[in-house]
């Protein structure tokens, strides 16, 4: 699987190197150690989290592999002598777990799967990636080796140097297997009465043995035959059960084993939960919640769910990028440290020194809200730190409330925008949090269209709608939204008692029947354009009405709750929006890198000798760079001897200035040195190869430059 | 009136292994005249071939049991390097010998070795005058090992100077085996297919003990009926009677039909069966599956196959960068510059171009394209810029582990690697949606 980088490495740098690097990283290092662990608090909360988050996505999915497992050999373990038993050709029960591409997050589930596993049903579980098994015997091998390990994790410590001597030179066939493993069952057997009870009745006399393909696709297909066939020989005396993890569609065991085979296998399909739904209940966990303080900007929450849409479908990368905004945001911002929950705010900011205040006072958010204050309190808010400690205390508790009350009106918001046709403003949730925090969305074209379709919406959608929003705000069990409460549950007993305008519109009906009584044609003209007339200037029907009023009740709040994080004071201390920084840290661009390495030394180098500006070619770059530079401009295949000329000519410029030499037609022997090993050097990393068209070109593998 | 008639082995042995070898009585009669007697040297080296199931493990199996021949037996698949066969070979020979030491194994690398230790058995044994069997099944395999594993058993009772015939058991005819030199032609036998006369006969023979064999004669006759053209292989046929043998009971079990009423037990399993070959014998759904389904009289169509989950998803990217891989596979260089720019001139319209691509590209399968081509192609179907970033990078890869690319010739990566797109024009229609 190749979805792959590691943020995981920088954290760990971090981590390691603790307090010291936050405080080096600015002068005012009274808070780092404090932010330090909050942050490592914070994160630990998240983590734990996240991982109860996921156990519970996982959950439908590991019971009912379990209940497969646990099914899968009950006749092995019963001894039926049914004649349908016997008849029946033994296959091997196999589960196929269809597990979607992102190869990355594969591991977690395998690893709560055979944790589960290993609590419930079997001992003995072996788990297999296709890059250690490129052929049979070393299968064979790896299987028996983590088969017989297990079993020394299980057993006493008294066996193990009897299996380590007989495990070297142990012959790596199944009958070996096998006969390891009667010898296995067979001591649980003798040891049940004795204190291993407790261990070992949770499984089953002869618990089956679990084998794990990892990546399905990457395996050979003769490596798999050839494992299916052997064990379908031995499933009587071995217990086997395969579980083929998938990351494309089960068809490819079709593509992978010939009838033949896979008539061996008894296959049930297990599919997990789709990347995208699981990402949506992540986002809906960690990010539209209140337990945490720390909160994800606009931009960088688009970079994130652009990296996951876009790039790699992997929710694990995902939780690895909101780590790193989580470390970043209290690696470089000073104030990071009152991004606490409530509770400890108050002890926080009374000690916060003056330079924090000054740290306070330059905030671009706060100095707006210090210009909207009259001139008196101004000077307070600049001048006197203690005042400015009550009125950041102040503030930062209302952010906190702002935040709690948005995420309340957003759910609400939501279920309107949800079930509109084409979703003006996006299917999920995380779409409308976008837009909600990219600025007002009340000024968008797309509110609008969709406050035009919710106009629109019939009457039992919309008193479904008021419910869900009624449960949402009852749930959130703010104080702030029991008249918002009441007013929604006026509306729904207003939407009861709309029988009177069903009469009013069976009046209209009966007025249409009166219509179709009319035969003269002139008479019919006349009244339905009397009807048209009517209809358009007719006063609006009770329920439209109250549509409205729903709809305009609706509005208001949006307009008062839902304003963007960035127009709030001191946004910045909760919400991290650096998203340039989170992007260079997560979108590499080796080719980007290098070109401008090469084409532009003085990005890296900050000599101010290789400054040059546009595209002349300055003699004091590295020999690489001109080299480079010059095969810029070439085609296809670049003839080395014009190359060496040019690049002598190039290195020359400045010498040849002072010192007219005449040795111009021999080129220097060093130059010519130079000039290979940055030749060699650009081989190296993949610019040139030589060419067998023609013996003294070389062939540019590049194009355009980046 | 027994068939089998030899003068070493008693009539009553005889007449049992008549009785449990149906429709195969002249083939081991064949080889029992082969064999010979107890004492008598027997041809070196045996070859038997013959389609799957056609009895032939079986056979050798039985004979060999019944008979109390000494004999040894060895699947080449399971025992996959030589090393572990012939050490194989040796500890079937030691532990039917004596079944209270059986730990001494000796490390047996090479047909040298395995002569020495081989001629030790047979000793201490006490099979010198006897003819010793090694079967070796699914001899396939034997062509994958060391290149002198093959002729060494077939020259076995040459090299070790003893009583020994060395019986090969294969699905595939004997000159797909044969090495170049030196090498003694086995005596080659042919299993031939069971006929459907012969498979009702061999299915019907073990009938459930609750119901008479003629009412499950006529069961497995309207299950020939059903699969006989598509599945000849016994062991799969047997396993759908297994399967589907609960549900042609039922009518009688309900008390709406007696045994007798062949014509109403036809209607009642017919269209059963024919969903039973679209599902479980493909394997889309699982016999277990199968079986819950049977008994909950549930419809199968709520049971989607395997097949029907092709829907896959994919990252943006990946979606994008798969149909430029489709389109560079499929399309000649030559069109791209007339597809993907959009000031591409004049466009030559040669009739003998049109003829010749509308045959081709589709029926041609997929052609390789280097990197950088599936990258402009790339760049030209996005609408937006997209950066050549490593996530572009690692999703090729990561395509090329998932299957839907492959790579062809590895040898080098900076020097150009060149892909082939794996993935069919509906899975790419499917994507484009």
């Amino acid at each position: 699987g190749c979805f792959v980088f590691k943020p995981s490495a920088k954290k760990r740098r971090l981590s390691q190197s603790t307090a010291p690097d936050f405080r080096s990283g600015n002068d005012k290092s009274e808070d780092a150690e404090l932010r330090f662990f909050t942050c490592q608090s914070l994160w630990n909360q998240i983590k734990s989290e996240t991982e109860k988050v996921q156990e519970d996505l996982n959950k439908n999915l590991l019971d009912n592999l379990v209940s497969f497992l646990s099914r899968s050999h009950s006749e092995f373990q019963e001894k039926t002598t049914e004649w349908t038993c016997q008849m029946k050709f033994r296959e091997i029960p196999t589960a196929a777990l269809v597990l979607g591409v992102n190869v990355t997050d594969h591991d977690l589930t395998f690893r709560s799967l055979s944790d589960l596993l290993q609590n419930n049903i079997t001992p003995y579980i072996a788990l297999l990636e296709a890059k250690d098994c490129p052929g049979i015997k070393n299968l064979m091998q790896k299987l028996m080796g983590q088969l017989m390990n297990c079993y020394i994790d299980v057993d006493s410590l008294e066996d193990e140097d009897y299996v380590q001597v007989s495990q070297s030179r142990i012959r790596c066939s199944m009958s070996s297997l096998i006969k390891w493993y009667k010898g296995v069952t067979k001591k649980t057997d003798s040891e049940t009465p004795s204190q291993k009870r407790t261990s070992s009745s949770a499984y089953w006399q002869s618990p089956p043995v679990v084998v794990i393909f990892k990546d399905m696709e990457s395996f050979t297909t003769k490596v798999l035959q050839d494992f299916i066939v052997i064990s379908s020989q031995h499933i009587h005396e071995l217990p086997l059960v395969l579980i083929f993890g998938i990351a494309t569609s089960p068809m490819i065991i079709h593509r992978l084993l010939p009838h033949s085979v896979s008539s061996l296998l008894c296959i049930e399909l297990f599919q997990s939960l789709s990347c995208k739904e699981h990402l949506s209940t992540v986002i809906d966990k960690l990010l539209l919640s209140d337990q945490f303080p720390f909160k994800l900007g606009e931009k960088v929450l688009q970079v994130l769910i652009n990296i996951f849409l876009y790039h790699d479908f992997s929710v694990q990368n995902f939780i690895k990028g909101f780590q790193l905004c989580v470390m970043e945001h209290f690696f470089s911002q000073p104030l990071s440290v009152l991004c606490c929950q409530l509770v400890d705010l108050k002890k926080r900011i009374n000690f916060l020194s003056h330079d924090q205040c000054e740290n306070i006072r330059r905030l671009p958010s706060f100095r707006r809200y210090v210009e909207k204050q009259e001139s008196g309190k101004q000077v307070a808010l600049l001048t006197t730190d203690d005042f400015l400690k009550e009125e950041t205390q102040k503030l930062l508790e209302d952010l906190h409330v702002y935040h709690y009350n948005y995420v309340s009106v957003l759910r609400c918001l939501h279920v309107f925008t949800s079930s509109l046709p084409k979703y003006p403003l996006g299917k999920q949730i995380r779409d409308l949090h976008c837009a909600c925090l990219e600025n007002q969305v009340w000024e968008t074209e797309e509110y609008e269209s969709s406050l035009q379709l919710a106009r629109m919406l019939n009457k039992s959608d919309l008193v479904t709608m008021l419910q869900q929003c009624v449960e949402i705000l009852l749930s959130s069990s703010g104080k702030e939204f029991d008249k918002t409460v009441e007013k929604l549950k006026e509306f729904l007993t207003q939407f009861q008692n709309l029988e009177e305008a069903f009469q009013e519109r069976d009046v209209s009906i009966s007025s249409q029947k009166e219509l179709q009584k009319k035969t003269d044609l002139y008479h019919l003209q006349k009244t339905l354009l009397e009807l048209k007339e009517s209809r358009r200037s007719k006063k609006l029907t009770k329920f439209e009405m109250l549509r409205f009023e729903v709809i305009d009740f609706i509005d208001s709040l949006v307009r008062k709750y839902l304003v963007p994080a960035d127009r709030r004071t001191l946004h910045e201390i909760l919400y991290f929006n650096t998203a340039t920084v989170l992007r260079g840290h997560l979108n590499a661009a080796p080719r980007t890198a290098l070109h401008t390495a090469l084409n532009n030394p003085h990005w890296y180098l900050k000599n101010q000798a290789l400054k040059c500006d546009g595209g002349s070619i300055s003699n004091k770059a590295p020999d690489i760079c001109i080299v480079y530079k010059l095969h810029l401009e070439c085609g296809r295949l670049i003839n080395l001897v014009d190359w060496l000329e040019a690049f002598s000519t190039v290195v020359m410029a400045a010498e040849a200035s002072d010192a007219d030499a005449a040795s111009s037609d021999q080129v220097d022997d060093i130059i010519h040195a130079r000039f290979i090993r940055a030749v060699s050097e650009l081989e190296l990393l993949g610019f040139i190869k030589p060419s067998k068209q023609k013996t003294d070109h070389v062939a540019r593998l590049t194009w355009g430059g980046c | 009136m027994p068939n089998l008639e030899h003068p070493a082995y008693p009539a009553d042995a005889l007449l049992h292994l008549e009785s449990l070898v149906p429709c195969r009585e002249s083939q081991v009669s064949l080889l029992l005249s082969i064999f010979g007697e107890r004492q008598q040297f027997s041809f070196p080296s045996i070859f038997i071939y013959g389609h799957t199931s056609s009895g032939k493990t079986y056979v050798m199996q039985t004979l060999l049991n019944t008979l109390q021949l000494p004999h040894v037996f060895v699947n080449c698949v399971e025992y996959f390097t030589s090393r572990l066969l012939l050490e194989e070979i040796l500890i079937q020979l030691q532990s039917s010998s004596s079944e209270t030491e059986q730990t001494s194994h000796v490390p047996c690398d090479t047909v040298n070795d395995f002569v020495r230790l081989y001629k030790q058995a047979v000793v201490s044994r006490g099979l010198q005058d006897q003819t010793l069997y090694i079967v070796l099944d699914r001899a396939e395999q034997l062509r994958e090992m060391e290149a002198n594993i093959l002729p060494a058993f077939l020259r076995l009772q040459e090299l070790t100077d003893s009583n020994v015939t060395v019986v090969l058991l294969s699905e595939i005819v004997w000159e797909l085996f044969r090495p170049n030199v030196g090498c003694f032609d086995p005596l080659t036998l042919y299993f031939p297919d069971y006929s459907i006369g012969h498979l009702q006969k061999i299915l019907s023979r073990n009938h459930p003990p609750e119901y008479t064999a003629d009412f499950y004669a006529a069961y497995i006759n309207i299950l020939l009926g059903v699969f006989y053209m598509v599945c000849r292989d016994l062991k799969e046929l047997r396993h759908l009677a297994a399967l589907n043998f609960s549900k042609y009971c039922e009518p009688v079990v309900r008390g709406e039909a007696n045994e007798r009423d062949t014509r109403k037990l036809w209607k009642n399993i017919e269209p059963h069966l024919k969903k039973a070959m679209q599902t479980v014998y493909l394997r889309e759904i699982s016999s277990s599956q199968w079986e819950r389904l049977q008994h909950d009289d549930g419809e199968p169509g709520q049971l989607k196959g395997l097949s029907a989950h092709t829907h896959m998803e994919l990252p943006y990217y990946s979606k994008f960068l798969l149909i430029a891989a489709y389109l560079a596979s499929y399309n000649p260089v030559r069109t791209d510059k007339r597809f993907f720019l959009k000031h591409h001139g004049k466009i030559r319209k040669t009739n003998f171009m049109k003829k010749h691509e509308k045959t081709s590209n589709h029926l041609l399968g997929p052609k390789p394209f280097p990197l950088d081509r599936l990258l402009a192609i790339l760049y030209s179907i996005v609408d937006n810029r997209v950066a050549p970033t490593a996530n572009i990078f690692s999703q090729i890869t990561s395509l090329v582990t998932l299957q839907l690319l492959s790579m062809v010739g590895q040898n080098d990566q900076l020097e150009g690697p060149r892909y082939k797109c794996t993935v069919s024009l509906d899975f790419i229609r499917a994507i484009a949606r």
